[in-house]
């Protein structure tokens, strides 16, 4: 037995998901500071299908965020739209691709969705506390995503980037004639537009824990993994090999 | 172990930097009129797009009574307060008259009277404002549709442009807006003379403002003197459509 094992590399990312991560993360970075800029412009959140400065907001900043997180970094509303919806239609042109190549190339299938094994509550109990103690995934198990990982990126695909494009989209009086319906989904104009925040700070939380878990697994392995494709396997440590 | 943190402050410390570098940038981009026309090119998808879905001129949504907001915040320009605008006051808009003309073939003049006694149209509808905000009003106005009809289009008229009585702030550029045909024959489209079955307020655009519902705030164009048909909109103002089109905003202001 060989007291350092070599390392193995793998083909983890295709292009496709390369390229869409990382037109992803330029499109949410812009639409977030973008978007803080629009707030400022009436920085109150409201529920129903109207609100304005005589209403009862149920969050009001003060003064909105402070300007260096705003695009562009003084007061420009008009700017700041222009990135916003200049942006989105790139988030949403890359994300439809993303998805379609997605599912035509089962990644889905294949690497996001959990399979049933994994949903039962003592396997993720026991991926919960891997997690919380910031354990670094070694071995074969590093090859595929864990369950807590799938879970996360199902969320985001699936549930927070749909809402917040749809919630955007609830906010525009065009879309509201095209299709009013959203307006009930959502519970009007308002409520659309504290939805659109709610799943911004969302999105903003899991951009968080994603950044954490990628020095925590390994910074320049898992960038590295994104532009080039190539991901070393952290070796498993050698005791457990032995009780493997 | 030490190995890691120097990593991990590097990386920070060089997410920090390019982050730093990148908002520089996006800054002076921002300032940058050539840019500006580049990010613009969103605006001219979303109307290809918001247009093309909306088959047979769909309506944007109307509320009940129950629903009109309490106070409907008046916004821009809250009183023109110019000499000209304050004597149609004083004579509660007797004198004042509201032109369409233009690339038309019968120019019309129309009192306040004349406008009150065509059909009208009552819309209780949600205004939203491009600052984020949003109140429901219960409109009553003449559809602008049919007064186009009754004046006769000329062939090349392709936007109605909509002289205001007030200087947003009191400079020296007069307030203005526009809107294309399809706005313009909508059933929704009307010039407004009362809100919440009262004759429109100094505050609100005294004596007629434009309703054009699936649009944002800064299109109702509001203190309403004159219609004036026109092929093109870059001999207007600073040539962008509006007063707050020539300030950056969308000509297009769908979203």
């Amino acid at each position: 037995m060989t007291a350092q094992p070599t390392s193995e590399i793998v083909y983890r990312h295709t292009r496709i998901v390369r390229i869409a991560h990382w037109i992803n993360a330029l499109c949410f970075l812009l639409l977030l500071l973008s978007g803080l800029q629009i707030f400022n412009a009436h920085p109150m959140l409201y529920w129903g299908q109207a609100g304005a400065n005589f209403d009862t907001p149920w969050l009001s900043i003060p003064g909105g965020f402070p300007d260096l997180l705003t695009l562009p970094n003084h007061r420009d509303l008009a700017a700041g739209r222009n990135w916003h919806f200049f942006f989105a239609w790139l988030l949403v042109i890359n994300g439809a691709l993303y998805i379609a190549f997605s599912l035509i190339n089962r990644h889905f299938a294949r690497d996001i969705l959990p399979e049933r094994s994994e949903l039962k509550p003592r396997h993720l109990w026991e991926q919960i506390v891997h997690h919380a103690q910031f354990k670094r995934i070694t071995g074969p198990a590093a090859k595929r995503y864990n369950t807590l990982q799938k879970l996360a990126y199902v969320a985001v695909i699936f549930v927070l980037f749909p809402l917040i494009i749809f919630t955007g989209l609830t906010m525009s009086p065009g879309f509201n004639a095209i299709a009013p319906i959203f307006l009930d989904i959502f519970g009007g104009r308002q409520s659309a537009r504290s939805l659109h925040f709610i799943a911004a700070n969302l999105l903003v939380a899991f951009l968080v824990i994603h950044l954490v878990e990628v020095v925590v697994a390994g910074a320049w392995n898992e960038i590295r993994s994104m532009i080039t494709g190539r991901f070393t396997v952290p070796p498993a440590p050698a005791a457990s090999e032995h009780t493997s | 172990m030490k190995d890691f943190l120097t990593r991990r402050k590097l990386l920070t410390g060089g997410t920090i930097t390019l982050g730093g570098l990148a908002l520089t940038g996006c800054d002076a981009l921002s300032a940058s009129p050539g840019f500006r026309n580049f990010l613009g090119t969103g605006e001219g998808l979303t109307m290809a797009a918001q247009r093309a879905l909306m088959f047979g001129q769909p309506l944007a949504r109307e509320f009940s009574e129950r629903d009109i907001s309490p106070v409907f915040k008046a916004n821009g320009t809250k009183n023109p307060n110019t000499p000209a605008y304050n004597a149609l006051a004083t004579g509660n808009f007797n004198a004042w008259r509201l032109q369409i003309d233009g690339l038309v073939e019968r120019p019309l003049s129309l009192s306040l009277a004349d406008l009150r006694a065509l059909p009208s149209r009552t819309q209780i509808t949600r205004h939203d404002c491009v600052e984020g905000w949003s109140a429901i009003g219960k409109w009553q106005g003449a559809q602008l549709g049919p007064l186009l009809q009754s004046v006769g289009l000329k062939p090349k008229a392709r936007f109605a442009v909509m002289h205001c009585a007030d200087n947003y702030g009191g400079g020296a550029d007069m307030y203005y807006e526009s809107i294309d045909l399809i706005d313009g024959f909508h059933p929704q489209t009307i010039l407004a003379y009362n809100l919440n079955g009262q004759p429109l307020d100094i505050a609100h655009g005294a004596p007629l403002r434009l309703r054009v519902e699936r649009q944002l705030g800064y299109k109702h164009a509001k203190y309403l003197m004159r219609i004036e048909m026109v092929e093109r909109l870059d001999t207007f103002g600073r040539g962008q459509g509006g007063y707050w089109e020539d300030r950056g905003y969308e000509w297009y202001a769908g979203i």
